[in-house]
């Protein structure tokens, strides 16, 4: 099972193994990972799943859809290293993931 | 204070699926919204996006989903309460009365909430020193165009209101349009109309940049804007507005005592009360072994918790199961002969 690291902005981490086939948004709700929302339950609807990814990681994803994208534009400090957890399917080429929660959802 | 049998919390497919269900029981039922429109997620969230798991409707989007329900349920004449947020639930002997933000008050003997995650309230910029001013030159809409006029005008947002709202100021203030990202996702049209006020140098677009800071004596005076290379620009600001989209908040539902599992209300899956009783809770709010927070789910939900709030608001009768096929007194409610 893939690895994912969540960090968040304190720097605080917590690594757990999350199944192939989840999404980053799954394993954080899954596993009691605070600062991940995700209020509208993984429909790319409310920008609160959202993460940081890591620079290195941020080439391995799937690029984001324009629809992604648009709600990104409502997400607590977007950067260009923005995603919503909810969009990223786990795969084995994904272990070691890491991610990073904002200061706040909203 | 009004008085009926059902309060329903909650003006989205469930809260509406609730009047019906209630209503061919022959309860009367009030519907109370923060939004100034039925259809919650559905109309807020994903009007245009297409629906595809509600049984016998193989496609619709959340605003058909919305106006189907309307129309179903236009035979109970149930009066819908909108930009009203309940703020207080308490008991009075076997009855509850609920308390909304501007004073109005409803008594009954039962409550569904039916409030998804909680109500809608619009999404803030991040940056801290913009609370001070909020209400006085930091806005998230536009109540009155008339507040807004010979003003210099900064609007962030990418989106439908950011754009719409950007064209109609300019006709009597400077505006500049500020932007995450290059793209805007706002129609077509309104944004060719934008382009075009720029090149006439009556809008200013800035992108891809964000807001870093506020300069201020007693009022504000100007914005500081940072690109994404780092680059820095001043620009002078009466009003800020910020157009990011609704954000779903718990709110006061938190505070009635209700025992909740992270955001969610507990509920026995039999009735879907929660641990008060006469107060129930349907639809994604509510929380139970194996729920899926589906609108089909929630369906089924405000059908059962229906029958508990029949035998409460109807003591000395004997609640009769009923086929909407076969029942002559169910057709009588729904004004079918």
């Amino acid at each position: 099972m893939p690895k994912i690291t969540y960090k968040d902005n304190q720097g605080n981490s917590k690594t757990i193994e999350v199944e192939k086939g989840l999404t980053v948004m799954e394993g954080a709700i899954q596993n009691d990972i605070p600062g991940i929302d995700a209020d509208c339950g993984g429909a790319m609807a409310c920008a609160t799943c959202h993460v940081y990814v890591e620079e290195n990681w941020l080439n391995k994803l799937p690029k984001a859809e324009e629809a992604e994208e648009d709600m990104i534009d409502m997400a607590y400090e977007p950067k260009k290293n923005s995603r919503l957890s909810c969009q990223i399917i786990l795969t084995d080429e994904l272990d070691g993931l890491e991610v990073t929660t904002p200061e706040k959802q909203s | 204070m009004k008085k009926t049998d059902v309060i329903i919390i909650g003006a989205g497919p469930v809260g509406l699926f609730a009047v019906h269900q209630l209503g061919i029981k022959g309860l009367k039922a009030v519907v109370i919204d923060n939004l100034d429109k039925a259809g919650g997620q559905c109309i807020e969230l994903y009007p245009d996006k297409p629906i595809y798991d509600i049984p016998a409707v193989p496609e619709c989007t959340g605003e058909e989903l919305t106006k189907r329900l309307q129309e179903q349920i236009k035979p109970f004449k149930t009066e819908l309460y909108l930009n009203e947020r309940v703020e207080e639930v308490r008991p009075e002997k076997e009855y509850w009365i609920v308390k909304t933000n501007n004073k109005k008050e409803f008594i009954a003997p039962n409550i569904i909430i039916a409030g998804g995650v909680g109500s809608f309230e619009p999404r803030k910029i991040s940056l801290k020193e913009c609370e001070r001013f909020e209400g006085k030159s930091v806005f998230y809409a536009v109540k009155n165009k008339d507040n807004f006029k010979n003003k210099n005008i900064s609007i962030f947002g990418g989106g439908d209101s950011a754009l719409d709202w950007a064209l109609e100021l300019s006709k009597f203030s400077k505006i500049t349009l500020i932007h995450r990202r290059d793209e805007f996702r706002g129609a077509q049209h309104t944004l060719s109309e934008i382009r075009k006020l720029e090149q006439e140098g009556k809008i200013f677009i800035k992108t891809p940049c964000q807001i870093d800071s506020l300069e201020s004596e007693n009022e504000l005076k100007s914005i500081i804007i940072k690109y994404d290379g780092g680059k820095t620009e001043k620009i002078p600001t009466d009003v800020i507005l910020g157009f990011f989209g609704l954000i779903m908040k718990l709110g006061p539902i938190a505070e009635w005592g209700l025992n909740m599992d992270k955001k969610t209300i507990e509920v026995n899956p039999e009735n879907f009360e929660t641990n008060k009783k006469g107060i129930f809770a349907v639809g994604d709010i509510c929380s139970y072994p194996g729920k899926l927070k589906l609108i089909l789910s929630g369906f089924h939900e405000v059908a059962l918790a229906s029958v508990e709030c029949f035998k409460r608001a109807r003591p000395n009768e004997k609640y009769r199961f009923e086929f909407t096929t076969s029942s002559k007194t169910i057709q009588g409610r729904l004004g079918k002969k």
